[in-house]
């Protein structure tokens, strides 16, 4: 008999979270009203985070199916095989709302997650990657929450002992009440020894292991499903706080205990814990599970039932092993120190019960937390999020080119990130074959000649002008950037942080989004196998961009055959692949350039045609693989002008610079450099190479357009007539690029 | 030769020390789990970095209370080589197996980068094959590599010649720029009188694969690897 001495009430369904409709179908779903632990459990299923209600539907959209897709999305993290019995599993998640609130607190525990995620699936994570945005350099809140994000990544990474590989980091003022941390992480395993997040097997025992349970992070994942206003901080006591050494020790036991095959099913317990573990991993077998919570491992004393159903404390996860073997997997996790406990049986009834001092404190259908949890429809209204014109045309030509490629690159969006990377140790697990800050990072697979490469991207300006532009240009984007180092892109993640869904304008950029990400996946032939969905990233009522941010897996079948974006050697030859059809640089908008010129934002997104990437991707691989390519590097914020410094600034060489002439085209001359054309990709070739290269690119349907030779120390920029546009000594961009981030950390 | 790579709870760089010499030096290696008693016929030890027991209270302050220290004490009374690296080094100050102490980088920050290094001497078992003033490129990943002691001590090892590296810059000059740490005399690593114990905060394991971007740590274990062959 279930206890209703605790009866819920609508008021207390609406301070948790749920709208009147979703009380009286819960109490419809169960023919009676939920008592207060049962209605925290709804609470935590049904809320956005847990329940994608408001997304659901779009996600639907993307394509997720492969020859190569051996885990699509629905389990903690997709699974593509690698060939020689290996398989990555990967997963991009968002921890945007509490690392606003406790920075450090929130990062860490961020990449405490995504780990779990990981190494639930059974495979040992061996790359992380961020991608973070925060508000403008200048406001008040940036340097702290830049230095506790970095920090926060930094102490729980360096100490599991996975490395921080790369990433990106960029600042935008619409970012000033909430900022974007959005960890993804790679793991390695057979593609044979996939484990899943299943509750099958009836009398299996249901065992916790893992830290003990406390009061942190109660209602984690439903912060995580509402706007801030001026009471954001007072969440903080909502903020989980992270333990690297018991993740590490958790990971290690995990891996050991998934070799002795007593392992059914493992999860996680991320956002709203025991719950969404417990519910997910029976729903997902079509089971039932009891849940004895009196042997919950707790550590703090007279938790209730709620408390220990929506806890979000770290480092723990749930499993169901074969009943019987309960003894090994206590011995295992005995060795590594770490509390182990049984907590309950699969049953065949279809019901998540939990038991707590002799009465039944919980009782209800499994189907009705996850498959009757409701989706919407969210109404959509398209709205022009920046003015059409191009704001180029009232900023008036500028005397000097070269001071504002200064300016540009001392702006923390472009300069040397160093400061940042280098507290993350990048390095450990000694397979990081490149410095974080490539177009892609590359982590060889031992025992083989494979490598892996790695990227985060995303543009949200483009998501601004055109959300279903900005959608395609993300997701060529990041295949562009694994191409540039000669890898072939196999697959997709991605964090699509959004504002208020409820809003009409947001649910319309979240719609155009995903079908521009879902039609660049579909020409490239690039499934989507796991993800995540950051609503509510808003303050005031104030959105943010719309930030799809894709992360993507590429493989390099000979790690020989790869290249950084640093300019080899001098006399080399700069060119440019390109389009065929089109000029080397067509008109495009020089939005980064404007914008910090000006403050101004507008025109259009760039214009892609998805078979002419492909066509200038391939181009680049082939150049790669055959030993003609010595840099590449693509075109992307801040044009040509941009990816030219930046191939310099990264040369192999110390002290290399460049001369190039801007190929013919009307209009501006500023606005030609700093342009941001997309399919562009900036590569270096020695002078002997040259013609062989251009024959490679036309043959994969591309076209290479020479601009110029590395030369050492000057970085000179002309005209087509050959008139000096910028003329500078190397030390002077390399000083100005080098500080660029002191005022943020 | 037998090698031991000892795993504290929380060691990560114990894979990375086993590949570099399972597959890389191609010499028998096995973890020697930090509750065992006995190194068995292992002839070098290696304490490997990470973060024994998370670094909570401080580095390596609670690994040294671990039950197999015992039997490292003894091999390394015993005068056979025993190499401590980064969070192993760390151990090492605090069980007294080598002099002085680790403290936070001056930055108080976490710092990842490769760093140049001058070898000091070549009376250890792990250098006995680097020639002295060699400059070898290492990379180092720690918080709290940032060498101390009294100066009476630091006196003691600058005469017994038991400063085994210093940071140095690329052409080999011990300056303040080149220090990463704030490290007294810029050093990186040092050794006990008798030589055989050696701590270092750079990680040569990570440097033993020119793919990875150099080779220069894999003279570490050649090293003692000709030395052990050869007595």
């Amino acid at each position: 008999m279930i206890t209703t001495d605790t009866h819920a009430t609508r008021e207390m369904a609406l301070d948790h979270g749920l709208s009147a409709t979703e009380w009286e179908k819960i109490k419809e779903i169960l023919g009676r009203k939920p008592n207060v632990t049962e209605l925290g459990v709804f609470s935590a299923m049904w809320n956005e985070h847990c329940s994608y209600k408001s997304s659901r539907i779009h996600l639907k959209k993307f394509p997720t199916q492969g020859p190569h897709v051996l885990q699509g999305p629905g389990e903690n993290a997709g699974v593509v095989d690698l060939g020689e019995g290996l398989a990555v599993a990967f997963k991009m998640e968002s921890h945007n709302h509490p690392s606003f609130i406790e920075p450090y607190q929130g990062a860490a525990t961020g990449v405490g997650g995504i780990l779990r995620d990981i190494f639930t699936m059974g495979a040992r994570p061996i790359a992380v990657l961020d991608s973070l945005r925060f508000g403008a350099p200048e406001h008040p809140r940036t340097p702290y929450l830049v230095g506790g994000v970095v920090g926060g990544i930094a102490g729980y990474g360096n100490c599991v002992g996975v490395p921080t590989v790369g990433g990106e980091t960029k600042f935008h003022p619409c970012y000033n009440g909430n900022i974007l941390v959005n960890v993804m992480c790679a793991g390695i395993m057979r593609s044979d020894a996939i484990f899943r997040g299943t509750a099958s097997g009836i009398g299996n025992p249901v065992i916790y292991v893992g830290a003990p349970t406390g009061r942190d992070g109660i209602h984690g994942a439903s912060m995580a499903s509402a706007g801030f206003d001026d009471s954001a901080l007072e969440k903080r006591p909502t903020v989980q706080v992270g333990d690297p050494f018991r993740e590490k020790l958790l990971l290690e036991a995990c891996l050991e205990l998934m070799k002795c095959g007593a392992v059914v099913g493992i999860q996680d317990m991320g956002a709203a814990g025991l719950t969404s573990s417990s519910v997910e991993m029976a729903g997902r077998a079509g089971t039932g599970l009891l849940l004895r919570l009196d042997s919950v491992p707790c550590r703090e004393e007279a938790m209730t039932p709620y408390e220990m159903m929506l806890s979000e404390s770290q480092e723990r996860m749930l499993l169901v092993a074969e009943k019987g073997r309960e003894s090994e997997v206590r011995e295992i996790f005995q060795r590594w120190d770490l509390p182990m406990s049984v907590v309950g049986e699969v049953t065949g009834d279809g019901r998540l019960r939990a038991t707590f001092g002799g009465d039944e404190v919980a009782e209800l259908p499994v189907s009705s937390l996850t498959d009757d949890a409701p989706t919407y429809d969210r109404p959509r209204e398209t709205e022009r999020g920046l003015p059409l014109d191009d704001p180029l045309d009232k900023l008036p030509e500028p005397e000097d080119l070269g001071a504002t490629l200064l300016k540009m690159l001392a702006h923390p969006n472009h300069g040397d990130k160093k400061p940042i990377w280098r507290q993350y140790d990048y390095k450990v697990r000694t397979n990081t074959v490149t410095l974080p800050g490539g177009d892609a990072a590359i982590i060889r697979l031992k025992g083989t000649h494979k490598a892996l490469a790695l990227t985060t991207d995303g543009n949200a300006r483009y998501g601004m002008l055109d959300p279903y532009k900005g959608g395609m240009l993300a997701v060529a984007e990041a295949a562009r950037n694994i191409c540039c180092v000669g890898a072939r892109p196999l697959a997709i993640t991605n964090c699509l942080n959004f504002g208020n869904p409820e809003r009409p304008a947001v649910m319309a950029q979240f719609s155009s989004s995903i079908d521009g990400m879902a039609q660049a996946c579909r020409s490239l032939g690039l499934p989507v196998v796991s993800g995540n969905v950051s609503f509510y990233n808003e303050t005031h009522q104030v959105d943010i961009y719309p930030t799809p941010i894709i992360g993507m897996v590429g493989l390099l079948d000979d790690i020989q055959k790869r290249v950084g974006h640093g300019f080899a050697s001098q006399g080399d030859v700069i060119a440019l692949i390109h389009p065929k059809d089109e000029a080397p640089l067509p008109h495009a908008c020089a939005h980064e350039y404007v914008w910090m010129e000006t403050g101004r934002e507008g025109g259009d997104a760039p214009s892609i045609s998805l078979d002419a990437e492909k066509a200038v991707q391939a181009a680049c691989r082939r150049g790669i693989e055959m030993d003609f390519v010595r840099s590449a590097h693509d075109l992307s914020e801040g044009g040509l002008g941009i990816a030219l410094a930046e191939s310099a600034l990264s040369s192999l060489k110390s002290g290399l610079g460049a001369e190039v002439w801007l190929p013919e085209q009307e209009g501006r001359l500023d606005g030609l450099l700093y342009g941001e054309a997309a399919s562009r990709i900036l590569v270096s070739v020695s002078p002997q190479s040259v013609n062989a290269l251009q024959e490679a690119v036309q043959s994969c349907g591309a076209e290479l357009t020479r601009i110029g030779r590395v030369q050492e120390d000057a970085f000179v920029v002309k005209t087509p007539d050959n008139v000096p546009l910028i003329d500078l000594a190397m030390p002077d961009i390399v000083a100005a690029w080098s500080d660029a981030l002191s005022e943020v950390l | 030769m037998q090698f031991a790579v000892i795993v504290f709870p929380g060691s990560n760089c114990d894979h990375d020390c086993y590949h570099a010499i399972k597959d890389v030096l191609k010499q028998p290696v096995r973890f020697v789990w930090h509750k065992e008693t006995s190194l068995g016929d292992a002839e070098v030890v290696i304490l490997p970095g990470g973060f024994s027991y998370g670094d909570y209270l401080r580095a390596g302050a609670i690994s040294r209370f671990s039950p197999i220290m015992k039997a490292v004490s003894e091999h390394a009374r015993e005068g056979r080589p025993l190499l401590g690296i980064c969070n192993g080094f760390q151990c090492l100050t605090e069980s007294g197996l080598l002099p002085g102490a680790l403290r936070r980088n001056e930055s108080l920050r976490f710092v990842c980068e490769e760093v140049w290094l001058k070898c000091e001497t070549s009376r250890t078992p792990f250098t006995c094959g680097i020639e002295p003033d060699e400059i070898l490129k290492m990379t180092i990943a720690h918080g709290e590599g940032n060498y101390f002691c009294e100066p009476g001590t630091l006196a003691e090892l600058e005469d017994n010649n038991q400063i085994v590296f210093r940071y140095t810059d690329a052409d080999g000059s011990v300056s303040p720029e080149a220090n990463p740490n704030g490290s007294m005399n810029n050093i990186a690593g040092i050794c006990n009188l008798a030589g055989n114990v050696v701590g270092l905060m750079p990680h040569p394991e990570r440097s033993c694969d020119s793919l990875l971007g150099g080779e220069d740590g894999l003279q570490m274990f050649m090293s003692v690897l000709r030395m052990v062959a050869s007595s």
